[in-house]
């Protein structure tokens, strides 16, 4: 399953220029996905590729269901219609057990970062270690150093999460979720909350962890700053299904009314460097 | 007006087909968790760590609640029932009827009650607390059973707590009993307790207890069933602590007299 898609001058900014000369793989992929919480319909049809190794940032306004898009991509909820795809597997009628073998692929860092309030940061971050792997506490605690290290957190391990800012404890979810070298993060919604410098440090973050860990990421987003600032492609969703998928600058200049009306809501894709 | 009456009937239907539909959704649910609850437990490992923390959350934290509330209940019944029996010269069998009663179903259904109320409230808010921040999920997403991870510790710190909580209820209620006889009776405690010692056999002991297993369980099960179900921020999390202590309340006393009723019929 190759296909090759377009070149993105913002993603050879980051020397990745293979990204896009070679064909690519398709690392999830959704099919005509439906889904219905009684009588609100989130997604109705909708199609979707994820390639290995890009940023894709899923757009879209408040309760378009970009949240439960990224939820059906770890197995977290399963369609109602169509199919979910990951490496080529359908994981869309999996039974929860068989689904944690999935999951293992995915790194999320969730809204409100989820960290497990009884426990302390540390230990947040050791979690899935000692869930799934047979390391010694020496090696636990090397890797959670160094993972605290990679989201710029050093000397925080004896916190508990009340202790902690939003900022930080985005930070210290990201760490968590990348403490098992997933393949592909998801992030939902990584900047929502966050001070505008707070939020831009969370955008750099993912950019340098893209291009450090070389995984795929899906970032959850109505901040089209932050879309902006990390990432490769863009899905546009709107009314259950993706309207409009393609790169940063083909989505800037794109003629699609909502997109368009979509952008024009928000003054900051002013500030966003032309192409033109 | 016939056209009224029809809608009325039509709608009191539809109400009372959903709410048939949503009690037995809940069955439904609430026995596919004791099912896969079991099963993690049979499966195994059980986490020590996190079982002995639920132990000590369930069991030594409550038995300040079980000391005073089964002492009080044997002083008062011991009173009760010089007064009911007085006529009949009830205080020689003041030993006879609280340790009966106490040992049979007063401790056993009210220690129940008790810290059914205290630790399903708790079970239910903390659960509650992690499903509405998004701890279930990231448990989920870190590949971890969250049936594992903290329905079994919890269900099996119920199930084995309760039972020793009733032993201790049984000899505090007995205690409190004694204190009433001795001090207000005038009865001698040798009296008093040869006749308990007397009256409690085996089999009195092994109902009152041998139903406490089942309450502890059932408590364990619907406080976390309600913490994972949770939705709806703070408030959702206050409708299912309150849900969680009514239906435990209700869930022990029907199940006291099916289990009254099985126990009688096993000793």
């Amino acid at each position: 399953m190759t296909e090759t898609i377009t070149f993105d001058r913002r993603a050879e900014s980051r020397e990745t220029p293979d990204r896009r000369t070679h064909p690519r793989d398709v690392f999830v992929e959704f099919v005509d996905v439906y889904k219905a919480y009684g009588t609100k319909h989130v997604l109705r049809g909708a199609n979707l590729k994820v390639y290995r190794g890009e940023v894709l940032v899923i757009l879209g306004g408040s309760g378009t269901g970009k949240s439960v898009t990224i939820r059906h991509m770890l197995g977290l909820e399963a369609p109602d219609e169509g199919r979910v795809l990951v490496e080529e597997e359908d994981i869309a009628d999996l039974p929860e057990e068989e689904l944690y073998r999935v999951r293992k692929k995915f790194g999320m860092l969730f809204q409100s970062a989820a960290l497990f309030d009884s426990m302390t940061v540390f230990e947040n971050i050791a979690f899935p270690l000692r869930e799934h792997t047979d390391m010694t506490e020496d090696e636990i605690s090397q890797s959670v150093r160094e993972k605290l290290e990679l989201v710029d957190l050093p000397g925080t391990a004896h916190l508990m999460p009340v202790d902690l800012s939003g900022g930080m404890r985005k930070r210290v979810g990201l760490a968590r979720a990348i403490v098992l070298d997933p393949k592909m993060i998801l992030y939902d919604e990584p900047t929502t909350g966050l001070d505008p410098i707070t939020a831009q440090k969370i955008n750099e973050l993912i950019t340098n962890l893209q291009s450090k860990l070389n995984v795929t990421s899906v970032v959850v987003t109505h901040d089209i700053q932050s879309a902006f600032s990390v990432g490769d492609r863009i899905a546009f969703l709107h009314e259950g299904v993706f309207q409009w998928i393609g790169t940063m600058e083909a989505a800037r200049d794109s003629d699609h009314s909502i997109l368009r009306e979509f952008f024009k809501s928000s003054a900051v894709v002013a500030a966003q460097p032309t192409t033109k | 007006m016939s056209v009224y009456a029809t809608t009325g009937e039509l709608k009191l239907f539809l109400r009372t087909r959903a709410k048939v539909q949503r009690f037995v959704l809940y069955v439904g649910e609430i026995t596919d968790l004791a099912v896969q609850t079991i099963q993690q437990m049979w499966r195994g490992p059980i986490e020590r760590n996190l079982l002995i923390a639920q132990l000590d959350q369930v069991g030594v934290r409550s038995l300040s609640i079980v000391i005073i509330t089964s002492a009080f209940i044997g002083m008062v019944l011991a009173l009760q029932t010089a007064y009911s029996l007085a006529a009949f010269g009830g205080k020689l069998f003041i030993g006879k009827v609280v340790s009966l009663s106490l040992v049979r179903e007063l401790a056993p259904v009210l220690m129940s009650l008790m810290v059914g109320g205290r630790v399903g409230a708790g079970i239910a808010a903390e659960l509650g607390t992690m499903r509405v921040t998004e701890q279930i999920d990231a448990l989920r997403a870190l590949a971890t059973n969250p049936v594992r991870k903290l329905v079994v510790p919890r269900v099996l710190a119920t199930t084995l707590m309760f039972p020793l909580l009733t032993v201790i209820s049984n000899a505090l209620g007995i205690l409190g009993g004694l204190l009433i006889a001795v001090t207000t009776l005038h009865l001698s405690a040798n009296f008093y307790l040869r006749s308990v010692i007397d009256t409690v056999k085996y089999n009195d002991l092994a109902s009152g207890i041998g139903k406490t297993f089942f309450f502890g369980f059932a408590i364990g099960l619907i406080a976390c069933y309600n913490g994972l179900r949770t939705t709806g921020g703070a408030d959702g999390v206050g409708r299912s602590t309150t849900t969680t202590v009514v239906t435990g309340a209700i869930t022990v006393l029907i199940l006291d007299f099916f289990l009254t009723k099985l126990f009688l019929f096993m000793f």
